[in-house]
């Protein structure tokens, strides 16, 4: 699925009234199976954006083109599952028509197996966070929605589950986008990253990384985090 | 500990006629007696069966116009500021009074009695349910709407889990009410019933008569309270991790 974003203002009202412009200028293509890295400063309005994308928030101006119906799965950043049902049931609700094997096999990926039955109220946050991954997955998004999947995760878990993302991503014709301020995860798991100024949040730099995900070695990383720091530096 | 308790009431009753005289307070197996006797002619089951009928019936009017109502103004500001006034008022008129127009208006009728019994329950049920609605969370709402649940899967898994112990807290309160004003409502205009025969017994100063009548009442009431709302109630609350 091919993403066009053109979006030239968004704007909020506070209480008073006062009208706050929270993102300026933002446009950019994703091709099909590409992952797309929004990375920006906390509060820079990341969460907004992604509302405008998945369709959660039409007051905006400017124009966000996705192909006729296709299926939006989405990781919020609180896991947001559904506590008066079981994992599995979660899941299900979600992805009707998911079939037993692939779900299985999803299970067994992010480690979930043991945990089929269990209530949200009875997950660790790690959890809950590999469930709702689990359920944006099930139902074999045309376009998958990250946002901030790995934050306030500790930093083993983090890269466990950044590199089990990394693995389901793998060979997708999955559009993704991925909201992160963390430039580990933005370099780890994107083809393509888009660095947001503070607000009103705008994209400063384009930086596609060539290496493929699958082989991208430690020294690729630092360069490219190298590279993000030089370009804040210009940047002031 | 409830068979204790059940014990000590009896026992305190026991005393308590010793004290003030069986005329006008009749120690227990005299009232047990009056209620074989009713029991023995079918007439308390008579009277026991019609009360519980009207009681379901307006209760379950009173709920489900109630939920919807107040789900409605807990989703619409126009309609809440539409509703709000009539609210205030009804809540606010004493049972009595709607009693009386309901048979004024109405006739003699159980369709009278019933409505008047269910709109008197009604407004607590709305508030309830309005506040219910309005504590839905919004996050939820839109995890629905991006995964594209139907309408009938969005409302049936997302927002009435949501929703449920609010109706539970409706359905509990509403309950204790509707038994205190169905007597009210066959006392004034009814020609069976619980209220009724206590009206009777009221009249002829007939006190084993009106103790027995209302120690079935009393009887009935702790039945449904622990062999159907309770649990009800905790099967609601199921997948809540239990408080130590």
């Amino acid at each position: 699925m091919r993403l066009e974003v053109h979006i030239s203002s968004k704007e909020y009202a506070n209480a008073a009234g006062a009208r706050h412009e929270v993102l300026r200028h933002i446009a950019f293509t994703l091709e099909g199976g590409e992952v797309g890295v929004i990375v920006g400063p906390s509060g820079c309005g990341k969460t907004t954006l992604l509302r405008i994308l998945t369709g959660l928030d039409h007051d905006y101006q400017g124009r966000v083109s996705r192909p006729g119906r296709q299926r939006i799965g989405m990781v919020f950043q609180e896991p947001r599952l559904l506590p008066w049902r079981s994992v599995e049931d979660n899941i299900r609700l979600a992805a009707p028509d998911v079939d037993a094997k692939r779900l299985s096999a999803l299970f067994d990926v992010l480690e979930l197996s043991g945990h089929r039955s269990h209530f949200p109220g009875e997950l660790s946050l790690g959890l809950a966070r590999r469930v709702a991954l689990a359920r944006a997955l099930a139902i074999d998004p045309d376009f998958l929605v990250l946002d901030e999947p790995l934050a306030s995760l500790d930093e083993a878990l983090a890269a466990r589950l950044r590199s089990q993302i990394a693995l389901l991503l793998e060979g997708r014709s999955t559009t993704t986008l991925l909201v992160t301020h963390n430039l580990d995860d933005a370099v780890r798991l994107g083809d393509r990253l888009f660095l947001l100024s503070a607000r009103p949040a705008t994209i400063l730099h384009t930086l596609p990384i060539r290496a493929p995900r699958s082989v991208r070695s430690e020294s690729d990383v630092a360069d490219i985090k190298n590279e993000i720091a030089r370009l804040n530096h210009a940047n002031g | 500990m409830r068979l204790v308790s059940v014990a000590v009431f009896f026992v305190t009753w026991w005393i308590a006629s010793l004290l003030v005289g069986g005329a006008k307070l009749p120690p227990p197996p005299e009232v047990l007696q009056v209620m074989f006797a009713q029991a023995k002619t079918g007439a308390l089951f008579l009277n026991l069966g019609v009360m519980l009928a009207r009681v379901v019936v307006s209760f379950a009017l009173a709920m489900s116009l109630g939920t919807a109502i107040g789900y409605w103004m807990g989703r619409h500001r126009l309609a809440d500021r539409l509703g709000d006034p009539w609210l205030i008022i009804l809540l606010n008129l004493p049972a009595l009074v709607i009693i009386v127009l309901a048979y004024i208006w109405a006739g003699l009728t159980e369709t009278a009695a019933i409505a008047a019994i269910a709109i008197n329950k009604l407004p607590t049920a709305v508030v309830t349910l309005r506040e219910g609605t309005r504590a839905l969370d919004p996050a939820l709402d839109e995890m629905a709407r991006i995964f594209d649940f139907p309408r009938g899967r969005a409302f049936r898994h997302v927002v009435l889990p949501q929703l449920a112990p609010y109706i539970a807290a409706a359905a509990r309160s509403g309950l204790a009410l509707i038994w205190k004003i169905v007597l009210v409502a066959e006392f004034l205009g009814r020609p069976n019933g619980v209220g009724f025969e206590i009206g009777v017994a009221f009249q002829l100063f007939d006190i084993p008569l009106l103790l027995a009548y209302s120690l079935s009442f009393a009887a009935i009431v702790f039945l449904i309270e622990t062999a159907l709302v309770q649990p009800f109630e905790a099967r609601l609350s199921r997948w809540r991790p239990r408080a130590a």
